[in-house]
């Protein structure tokens, strides 16, 4: 006999638990089904999000920044400190007291909500009939009213670059390791590789991150992306574009990875550890039987349309699982979009306003259109650039590097774009998104007042600056 | 500072009009809106509304006069205690040289804490009432572009016919109103179809589940992409245009002992104003996408607010959809739009309990009504066209397949 629900959700991460939660506000009964087992065989909801990306990540930036600071940056305020060491077991310690606390809050979250967490296998069948196989064995079979498949998404493999587990690691394996590697290299150049490379850098590896694509962070607007190679490099992340590995040789001492180099001559380069961080694609493995309705995308997303719909009636899917930006927002958005239209409630996701975030340091986050965009899109602009060398703020914190960017269009004054390089840019650029969620006008960032000394100023003065009238910089 | 009260721009096929009356005097105190004097075209009777309160200083032109665009009519002493001056958007005056003629805005501006930094210093600027603006921004909101806009497009604003004054409680006294010269034409024009034309009216009712899927379904993809709302008439220009297709005689109008067939569909869409009802005609409807229709629909219905529609945007016209369920109406027989020979009415959508295949289910229906010129349109053929545009409305299937 099945169990009736209203909704069940197969993935409890940052898109299949929001779904819960809001559908259990909602007043509907709900389900949530999530199979992440750890690395130790311990079980918790969360996804890849909590366990192995967005939370251990920024922690372990946390800590790799904080050495880095006390070893460049406390003897300028003043601070003598002895020989610093790094405790890795420790930070990693620390890590996982986070991820734990994190992820028992979802559970708890779940519960209070009214969700019945189910940890196991979850698999659509047809006629909305999930089957439960819980991670001891036993299978159920469940069925609901509506399904939301928030499956995720895993690292994409390279070929030429097998993962080993040991010295040939994804990102999560990144995360994990309980020493600093002597030499590491990290093959994509993307977010994720950036973010990475930067924690095991500043605790003390040589790190060369190959980049197969001879631009450097092409997703991102071009002049925020030549300064952030500019800090990088100085930061010493060797950093080599058009870098093509074509094999791995794992030895004792190491692994010797060849490649061919931007000129396309062969190279070789031996390190300890290598991470693979080319990019993540959606995970559906036993996700849905095939007479379902779901139906896969030619690059392997679940099919849907604006409104997160598959094309199996009251079949929907969210997050990575699904089209577009592989962000955890964007992932909570069309879960909680979802779970409103399923109690037939007004639900949308704007996918024109989604910000990105690199956590390295400085931080950079942008939201809207890079100038190169504009410029193909042939629409008039106007741009405004304020450094943080002209805010009192960074200066005090001896952050001032990098600057707010800002587009506007020319006919009607709609702020098109903003990137950030600097301080805090994660915490800045949600102001941006509100106003291009308001349609707002460079003017009218203008006319708001900011508050001083603070960060936030420069995002005023760019805009300013947009109109040739920043007040603490000079307008040229 | 006076005012000078000019012509207003007269559309481009009209060369003079004839200043036929003037309703105030030398001396005369005039309120904001009312209207000084009449002006009569070959097609149509001009109003000339006062831009602000004040007193009639001078009349330049004699009743009875030929007068063209921009000519110089009056000047009026503005003012009277508390109301502000009404100031001249410059853009305003030099696109249209009427009367200078920017809102004065009722000070302060209603709503003036809703409006972003930006739209708040222009609509302070230029003395405009925000309630004036379109705004395309979240939730309604005005944005500076909209005001931009706004400014871009301004003219002189369609006078509200003259108010009459208000009784005072318990008289039993009469107000004597008299017809403005449109009205009047209007009254003219309607009487006349109605002893021209023999008009009958037909009804049926359409279930539009089939229409409202395909709209939600489709509703918020269609306005990323076209940046305009998908709304329901242009659904009904296409099952009309579909059904014209199939009964050519509906398309037709009369010209003495002729009936002219027309081998092009311009439907015209009747939009409500202070002013009056206006019908703008969209040319060559069959041609243009569903994006083209509600674009041009929507244009039509903003500017005829504004009173920017030209009178060759008036005329022609083959067929005639109007809606008075936007009102609530339920049901009721529209007036043909001579020399057209037929008008589709559309009504409110209302949930009612309907039989499916021996089920009761709610369906949303509304009920339509064509009125038709029964000299040259039959009462079999009124009735088939109207099933037809029942039909293709309730399966739009068929308007792709042509059947």
């Amino acid at each position: 006999m099945a169990e009736q629900y209203d909704v069940i959700v197969i993935g409890g991460g940052p898109a299949g638990y929001p779904a819960a939660i809001r559908a259990g506000q909602n007043k509907l009964k709900v389900a949530c089904i999530d199979e992440w087992k750890n690395h130790d065989g311990t079980l918790a909801f969360g996804g890849t999000c909590l366990n192995a990306g967005c939370i251990p990540s920024k922690a372990l930036l946390e800590s790799s920044e904080l050495l880095h600071r006390a070893q460049s940056e406390f003897a300028i305020h003043g601070i003598k400190t002895g020989k610093l060491e790094m405790d890795v077991a420790a930070m990693q310690k620390r890590k996982s007291g986070i991820v734990k606390t994190m992820t028992g809050g979802i559970t708890a979250l779940l519960k209070g909500a009214g969700v019945t967490p189910l940890q196991g296998h979850g698999k659509l069948l047809p006629g909305r009939r999930v089957e439960f196989v819980a991670h001891d064995g036993s299978r159920r079979e469940l069925s609901a009213k509506h399904v939301v498949l928030a499956s995720g998404s895993v690292p994409t493999a390279l070929k030429a670059v097998p993962f080993d587990g040991k010295q040939i690691v994804d990102s999560w394996g990144a995360l994990e390791f309980d020493a600093v590697p002597k030499r590491l290299a990290v093959i994509g150049a993307g977010v994720i590789g950036l973010e990475l490379g930067s924690v095991w850098r500043r605790l003390g590896a040589d790190v060369v991150v190959l980049e197969a694509l001879p631009d450097f962070l092409a997703i991102a607007d071009q002049q925020l992306a030549k300064e952030a190679l500019k800090h990088f490099k100085k930061q010493g992340l060797d950093i080599r574009l058009g870098a093509k590995v074509t094999g791995a040789a794992a030895q004792k001492s190491g692994v010797v990875l060849s490649y061919t180099d931007t000129a396309g001559a062969a190279a070789t380069l031996e390190v300890d550890r290598v991470i693979v961080c080319i990019g993540r694609r959606p995970f559906t493995a036993g996700l849905f039987a095939e007479k379902s309705g779901v139906v896969l995308d030619d690059r392997g997303f679940i099919k849907v349309d604006e409104h997160c719909r598959t094309g199996a009636e009251n079949v929907w899917a969210v997050g990575d699982c699904v089209r577009g930006p592989m962000l955890a927002h964007k992932a909570k958005e069309e879960g909680v979009m979802v779970a409103d239209l399923i109690a037939g409630l007004y639900g949308h996701t704007n996918y024109d306003v989604v910000p990105s975030v690199i956590y390295t340091a400085p931080e950079i986050a942008w939201v809207g259109a890079t100038e190169e965009q504009v410029k193909a899109s042939g629409r008039a602009y106007k741009l405004g650039v304020f450094p943080f060398m002209a805010n009192g703020r960074a200066r005090a914190m001896e952050a001032a590097h990098g600057f707010v960017k800002l587009i506007a269009a020319q006919d009607d004054d709609q702020i098109l774009g903003v990137h950030i390089i600097g301080p805090m840019a994660g915490e800045l650029i949600a102001e941006a998104v509100l106003a291009m969620e308001y349609s707002a006008s460079s003017e009218d960032l203008q006319r708001t007042i900011h508050a001083h000394p603070t960060l936030s100023e420069a995002l005023h003065e760019a805009a300013l600056a947009a109109d040739k009238r920043a007040i603490d910089s000079l307008n040229r | 500072m006076t005012i000078e009260i000019r012509v207003p721009q007269l559309p481009e096929s009209v060369a003079d009009a004839l200043l036929v009356t003037w309703h105030k005097q030398p001396g005369d105190s005039v309120a904001r809106d009312e209207n000084l004097a009449d002006l009569e075209t070959d097609k149509v009777v001009l109003e000339v509304p006062a831009p602000n309160n004040g007193v009639v200083k001078e009349l330049k032109v004699e009743a009875g006069t030929t007068v063209t665009s921009g000519q110089l009519l009056a000047v009026i002493e503005p003012g009277s205690a508390g109301e502000p001056v009404g100031k001249a958007s410059a853009k305003a005056a030099s696109k249209s040289g009427g009367p200078a003629a920017a809102a004065a805005a009722k000070a302060p501006v209603e709503d003036a804490g809703k409006l972003s930094p930006s739209a708040r210093r222009l609509v302070e600027e230029n003395q405009l009432d925000a309630s004036d603006i379109p705004a395309s921004g979240k939730d309604g909101r005005i944005t500076k572009g909209d005001v931009m806009g706004f400014l871009d497009g301004k003219s002189s604003p369609p006078a509200a016919t003259a108010k009459a004054p208000a009784a005072a409680k318990g008289e039993r006294s009469e107000q004597r109103v008299p017809m403005t010269r449109l009205r009047q034409r209007i009254a003219e024009r309607l009487v006349e179809a109605q002893s021209t034309q023999a008009l009958l009216t037909t009804f049926n009712e359409v279930d539009l589940q089939a229409v409202m899927a395909l709209r939600s379904r489709y509703k918020d993809q269609f306005e990323r992409t076209y940046g305009v709302k998908l709304g329901f008439m242009s659904f009904f220009i296409k099952a009309s245009i579909e059904a014209l297709k199939k009964f050519p005689l509906v398309n037709a109008s009369i010209d003495g002992s002729d009936i002219v067939y027309h081998e092009y569909y311009d439907i015209g869409v009747a939009v409500s104003t202070d002013r009056g009802l206006m019908v703008p005609v969209v040319r060559d409807a069959d041609l243009k996408s569903v994006a083209e229709l509600e674009k041009e629909i929507g244009t039509y219905a903003s500017r005829a607010r504004d009173g920017k529609i030209s009178i060759e945007e008036l005329t022609g016209g083959t067929f005639s959809i109007t809606n008075g369920g936007v009102f609530g109406s339920m049901l009721s027989t529209p007036i043909v739009n001579a020399p057209q020979s037929a008008i589709l009415g559309m009504h409110k959508i209302q949930e009612r309990p309907m039989v499916v295949d021996g089920q009761i289910v709610v369906r949303p229906m509304m009920y339509l009504a064509m009125t038709y010129d029964h000299r040259i349109i039959d009462g079999r053929e009124a009735v088939q066209f109207l099933v037809a545009i029942k039909d293709s409305l309730e399966d739009p299937g068929r308007m792709l397949l042509g059947v």
